[in-house]
């Protein structure tokens, strides 16, 4: 298995390179949007292929809840080498992930002024969680906050049609 | 060996269909598609006793007089028919088994090609050899 921090390189890579890509152009306003749902966009796609590998050999999820767990477990461990820390639901669709050290985060310095930053830096693993509901088959809207560097949480909010 | 293969995407339009050319192709399509019925029974009456997990692989669908169909769904619900011709020595369970689990390692390779785009029809010429190597045996 590749090394961690293969990854972690190309996905700091990744988000400075569309931010470029993006500040060449004039309108400064759309420039944080766009960013982020690009970044969102290709995260989507490859939860969507990641999740198909994933769920290979496993059999049937019963409900949302066993998809979000596995989810947590299996799904984080295969990606960031380590479970998601704190699972919590209002069992009416919505779920919140709590990871206390996530890997992309570990390298920034923990402080207020890269505070800010840090949202760029979840908008691709946003992207990897709402692709991977959605091959199972929820669709979902998934937002991220940081408080405390190097831990975040994801907010997900399944969409029941 | 099969006489058609088929793999359903989850709205239930085909991905990727192939059959062994000699007969009509128009019979295999529509077998595939009326066994789609069976397919959705299954998974539904499976979700309804919630307590056990259900595996992947549904086994028969239904015989007719010429041919027996399999099925299997993936996770992310897409199916995966397999047509087979009765008059064959009968195949075992498990050999069906592992055609449809490489079926589904192939389709994971596809899914993974960044090129490709969820829900177009399959064109990868790895899938279509690893197809042909499951159907070639009769003609």
């Amino acid at each position: 298995m590749a090394d961690d921090v293969l990854f972690e390189f190309l996905h700091m890579e990744m988000v400075s390179h569309v931010y470029k890509e993006q500040a060449s152009r004039d309108d400064i306003d759309k420039d944080r949007i766009t960013c982020v749902s690009i970044l969102e966009g290709m995260g989507f796609r490859v939860g969507q292929g990641l999740i198909e590998r994933c769920t290979k050999d496993y059999p049937t999820f019963k409900d949302d809840l066993d998809v979000m767990k596995f989810l947590c477990k299996d799904f984080w461990t295969s990606i960031f080498r380590k479970q998601v820390d704190n699972l919590r639901t209002n069992h009416q669709g919505t779920y919140v992930l709590q990871d206390n050290k996530f890997a992309l985060l570990t390298q920034v310095s923990s402080g207020k002024q890269h505070l800010e930053e840090a949202p760029k830096y979840l908008a691709y693993s946003c992207g990897l969680i709402r692709g991977a509901l959605s091959n199972l088959g929820l669709e979902s809207v998934v937002t991220a906050e940081v408080s405390l560097m190097p831990s975040c949480k994801f907010q997900v909010v399944i969409q029941k049609s | 060996m099969a006489v058609c293969v088929a793999v359903i995407a989850k709205e239930n339009y085909p991905l990727y269909i192939r059959s062994v050319p000699s007969q009509s192709e128009l019979k295999f399509h529509y077998t595939v598609h009326t066994s789609l019925d069976v397919v959705e029974e299954k998974i539904s009456t499976a979700g309804k006793a919630m307590a056990e997990q259900r595996e992947l692989y549904l086994g028969l669908l239904y015989p007719t007089e010429d041919y027996k169909v399999y099925g299997y769904v993936t996770n992310s619900k897409v199916k995966f028919v397999i047509v087979v011709d009765s008059s064959n020595t009968s195949l075992r369970d498990n050999e069906i088994r592992s055609m449809f689990r490489k079926l589904h390692n192939s389709f994971t390779d596809v899914m993974c090609n960044p090129f490709y785009n969820p829900g177009d029809p399959i064109q990868s010429r790895a899938f279509d050899s690893m197809v042909s190597a499951m159907m070639v045996q009769s003609s």
